[in-house]
């Protein structure tokens, strides 16, 4: 269906509140996400605990003793209203190394076969264009950026990993992503990156944020190795 | 922050670790709230010993030994872990004096499954994004990110005993029981109408059983198969989490989603209210947990009667500390 005529207001729980926007990943329905998150966040008034900003949806999570849920609805549907007149920040583009491939790779060579294509043409795809970031999620740190080059649209993983390394650099559907934390994980692991996604002491603690810009770019083994000293 | 080295763990126990209310405020980030499980109990610890919203210790199971390296004011609350003091059982929901050398264990689970434990002045760590609640799986908050070891030493805040506090309890009838079966009080959806009516009944009406697959992250149930529409996928596009969620996956068990998470992508058929959520942090394997749903109205005059009684509380420890001032000296 898109972008929804009309937007759709789910209560969660007695402390949430969805707001959807559409029902697919796309640009245009991520953007509505982004404004109404910025707009709210800049707004935080007593009674709004957590607003998480995701695809195509944006979760508050609110305090119904100080916000009562009424209130909080009324408030949405008037910022609503006026979305696409708040001005959105110009988007940053951050260039991000990975070596790619062997055994930071895994799953580089049967990409490569599933497209009939060759490994360094996988890579020279993943890296031919800037990603828009459409969220932060999953663990902290952690892109969801698309769209991938048609051409290297893959599926996730039959079985699951039970443990992915930290920095792996991966695939699935239309998806690209960076895994800030060692986890288990289902992505096509395409290489690895040396760049720390996340430091709970740095402010903010994210490298990457929602609605900017990733390229990444290849570096060697070596480079990988000496990264940082 | 002025600390002092008040305890020493002398065993670390299943799992402990040091919680407050949550980390808020960063989900953009990818970071989990984390924080106590039964905040309920947690914060009625925390009033007992005279704190506002202090961190104090999530002890789960059994296990943990600690020993008082000064004086320091505590109590107990949440599960029934048998606690000893000195060997001794030493009663919950109380305030008590613990002298240097006074060791706590947790000996055996009678009922529930975690207990809290507050210190007058409350646990001091390095606050991460505000808060000092312990992220497991991405090692930060809390003691260095991870679960209490052997040889910890645990600092509080440098305040000295309040003995106004002594003797101090939580009324019994307003303490929560704890049992084998649990009723959970639910708002049906976001996802609701990705299940069939059967469906919908099935999850209103069965009895499930807490499985092995049970931790901070999330506690899985095992039971009658909830029925998803035919024409509707198992999993949605990722969007936020809030504790409680009841998940259901391809298999049709429903998983309730805890603090360890900000997003998801598995549909969720209903959410447990906010005061039934101490009652999730309570369970263990072999417990059985009933869902009732409720209506958000009838939910939020819950949440608004709790709080009252918290309220009322606090008066009871003003009007307890002034009478103990009034009966002369601070000891």
């Amino acid at each position: 269906m898109g972008l929804y005529p009309k937007t759709i207001f789910y209560s969660v729980g007695d402390r949430g509140l969805l707001v959807e926007f559409g029902d697919e990943i796309s640009r245009e329905i991520n953007e509505k996400v982004r404004r109404m998150a910025l707009i709210v966040q800049d707004d935080i008034r007593a009674g709004i605990v957590e607003v998480v900003p995701t695809y195509r949806s944006l979760l508050i999570i609110y305090n119904p003793l100080l916000l009562p849920l009424e209130d909080l609805k009324k408030r949405l549907k008037r910022i609503e209203e006026g979305l696409q007149q708040a001005p959105l920040p110009e988007p940053r583009l951050t260039r991000i190394p990975a070596v790619y491939g062997e055994h930071y790779g895994p799953d580089l060579e049967e990409v490569a076969k599933y497209h009939q294509i060759s490994p360094e043409r996988v890579i020279q795809l993943h890296c031919s264009k800037p990603y828009l970031i459409y969220m932060i999620g999953f663990m902290p740190g952690y892109p969801y950026m698309g769209e991938l080059p048609e051409e290297l649209v893959t599926p996730r993983l039959k079985t699951p990993r039970l443990v992915v390394p930290k920095g792996s650099v991966a695939i699935a559907q239309r998806q690209t992503g960076i895994y800030s934390m060692e986890s288990p994980g289902g992505w096509q692991i395409l290489g690895r990156t040396p760049v720390e996604l996340f430091d709970p002491g740095r402010d903010p603690p994210a490298l990457l944020k929602m609605g900017d810009l990733v390229q990444f770019y290849q570096i060697s083994e070596k480079e990988f190795q000496e990264w940082g000293m | 922050m002025e600390r002092v080295a008040t305890f020493e763990v002398l065993e670390s126990g299943i799992l402990t670790t040091i919680q407050d209310l949550g980390r808020y405020g960063f989900s953009q980030f990818g970071v989990p709230p984390s924080g106590a499980l039964d905040t309920f109990s947690l914060r009625v610890s925390n009033l007992l010993v005279g704190n506002e919203e202090e961190a104090g210790l999530e002890v789960t199971l059994i296990g943990l030994k600690i020993r008082a390296l000064k004086e320091v004011v505590i109590a107990i609350t949440g599960g029934d872990l048998s606690p000893t003091l000195n060997g001794e059982p030493v009663e919950m929901w109380r305030t008590h004096l613990l002298v240097q050398d006074d060791v706590i264990t947790f000996k055996k689970v009678s009922a529930g499954c975690r207990a809290y434990l507050s210190a007058a002045g409350g646990f001091v760590v390095p606050k991460i994004m505000g808060s000092s609640s312990t992220y497991l799986s991405g090692k930060f908050g809390g003691l260095e990110g991870r679960s209490l070891r052997r040889g910890d030493i645990l600092y509080t805040s440098n305040s000295s005993p309040s003995f106004d506090k002594l003797g101090l309890r939580f009324p019994s009838d307003w303490i929560p029981s704890l049992g084998k079966e649990v009723l959970l009080r639910v708002i049906q959806g976001p996802q609701d109408h990705h299940f069939t009516e059967k469906g919908i009944q099935t999850l209103a009406s069965s009895f499930y059983e807490v499985t092995p697959q049970c931790d901070r992250m999330g506690v899985r149930l095992e039971g009658p198969r909830i029925e998803r529409r035919p024409d509707v996928e198992e999993s949605i596009i990722s969007e936020g989490l809030i504790s409680g969620a009841v998940q259901v996956p391809g298999d049709g068990k429903p998983i309730i989603i805890l603090t360890e998470l900000v997003t998801g992508g598995y549909t969720k058929i209903a959410t447990i209210t906010s005061t039934d959520l101490p009652r999730v942090a309570q369970l263990k394997p072999g417990d059985r947990v009933r869902f009732k749903r409720i209506s958000i109205e009838e939910a939020h005059r819950l949440l608004k009667e709790q709080e009252e009684r918290l309220k009322e509380f606090r008066k009871i420890i003003q009007n307890q500390a002034l009478a103990v001032g009034r009966i002369g000296g601070d000891r």
